[in-house]
């Protein structure tokens, strides 16, 4: 194998600062994508568990349509199919003006994407708790709402803590496919000082290190919490 | 807007899309098959009793589980020529990485189906005098795969989405194929609409299938 090794590429300007301001926007997309996930994610497990036809019926389709076409075409229609579907000063305001137009594209794109595995873990958590409690809920004169907000939501997200951490994780990685977008995140980052400086080694070590570090801590600390919030005698549902 | 949608398009293309899909599908084929050999061995390693076997199969199992499969693939585009010493075309580098990738998640399917085969059964076929490997291969194997389907199918139809991603490297699977066309014709709407409902169409039906062979062996 014919390579120079040159590790000190990573600490050199422009490069370090490329990895570095990657990683934020890394971090920038996993989070506002995961504020959006599980937002909209729970709104729609909650929806796939109530007696109502339409609602349960409108939760499916969300959930197998975004579950059923990659991510990375996903990717595509929001870029580029979906400003040309509105109407023409809709359309121009979203290729034009609007902020940060390839992060705000990939955060809402990966939030709606994930929102529709968060909703399936929701789902699960709440059928989990068993027809019982609902009954008995509506038993004691609760309205719907207050059954779903004092007695089955409350235990499902603590027994839903270990998938929604992996939930989170694959977001976190998925946020490598913004690079197609024109996103500079880490992996991207990572890519371009390869093609400059012709030391993929380095440049490929320093991303897989930093997705690797925070992937541990990340794990690291939902153990912390998972044991904080786990319901003695309840069994969690387990990381997939 | 869909007013001017023209159809025409497609089928003008239909036969360079198919080759495109051609290419998905193979590699798609592949990469279940090779990782599900590799990680069917990776999860006997890790279920093994020689620590020092576990402790590798899992810390590559761990390895390329906290990694985006984008990372991976750029890893194995540069790495495979280095290593190789030629050039080897992006479309075997790239069918090594989706392999190796691969073969952690089908380690930790096959793992968990390993360990759902009663302990009993292991225990009969010590009894009867097999040998690690036989009682592997005759007992333990044979219903941790049955167990496993519906978990192994999903993720067979992840992988199938998955494969989408070698677009970072230009190798021309079905996306690329329909993202060239939208370019040369101008015609981006109705190509990646097409893309969108394609692969919706194959994985719904792969869902539901799979979700009616579950309630056949559930009974």
């Amino acid at each position: 194998m014919n390579y120079n090794w040159d590790w000190g590429v990573l600490f050199r300007e422009p490069f370090g600062g490329w990895l570095i301001s990657g990683f934020g926007w890394t971090i920038a997309v996993s989070l506002a994508a995961w504020t959006l996930a599980f937002t909209l994610g729970s709104v729609i497990g909650i929806m796939r568990t109530t007696d109502s036809k339409l609602l349960r019926g409108i939760g499916t389709c969300y959930v197998e349509v975004f579950r059923n076409i990659p991510l990375l075409v996903q990717m595509f229609l929001w870029y580029f199919v979906f400003p040309e579907l509105l109407p023409d000063d809709a359309g121009m305001w979203v290729k034009r003006e609007m902020p940060m137009p390839a992060f705000t594209t990939a955060a809402v794109c990966l939030g709606l994407y994930t929102a529709s595995r968060v909703a399936e873990q929701v789902r699960a958590g709440i059928e989990a708790i068993g027809q019982g409690q609902r009954n008995a809920g509506l038993a004691i004169g609760l309205t719907p709402a207050q059954v779903y907000r004092y007695v089955l939501l409350p235990v499902s997200y603590r027994i839903i803590v270990p998938p929604l951490t992996s939930e989170f994780l694959t977001i976190f990685k998925n946020s490598s496919v913004a690079l197609t977008i024109g996103v500079l995140e880490t992996t991207a980052q990572a890519r371009q000082i390869e093609e400059y400086t012709f030391q993929g080694f380095e440049a490929f070590t320093a991303a897989t290190l930093i997705y690797i570090l925070v992937t541990s801590i990340v794990m690291l600390l939902m153990r912390l919490i998972e044991g904080k919030v786990r319901i003695p005698g309840m069994i969690s549902l387990g990381a997939k | 807007m869909f007013g001017d949608f023209d159809t025409g398009v497609i089928f003008q293309n239909w036969h360079f899309l198919l080759e495109g899909m051609q290419t998905t599908l193979l590699l798609t084929v592949i990469a279940i098959v090779g990782g599900l050999v590799l990680g069917t061995l990776l999860a006997l390693a890790r279920l093994a009793p020689f620590k020092p076997l576990s402790f590798v199969a899992g810390s590559y199992v761990n390895f390329f589980r906290s990694m985006p499969l984008i990372l991976v693939i750029f890893w194995f585009y540069f790495l495979v020529p280095l290593v190789v010493g030629r050039p080897v075309g992006g479309f075997y580098s790239v069918l090594i990485a989706f392999v190796l990738f691969e073969a952690a998640y089908y380690c930790e399917i096959m793992r968990a189906g390993i360990q759902s085969v009663r302990q009993g059964q292991i225990y009969a076929g010590q009894a009867l005098g097999l040998t690690y490997a036989q009682n592997m291969r005759y007992v333990v194997l044979p219903q941790a795969f049955r167990n496993m389907i519906p978990i192994l199918l999903t993720q067979a139809i992840i992988l199938f989405q998955d494969t989408s991603l070698v677009y970072v490297v230009g190798i021309k699977d079905f996306l690329v194929s329909a993202d060239l066309v939208a370019n040369r014709e101008n015609r981006i709407l109705e190509m990646f609409t097409t893309v969108a409902l394609v692969y919706f169409v194959i994985c719904l039906s792969g869902s539901l299938l799979i979700r009616r062979l579950q309630r056949k062996y559930a009974q």
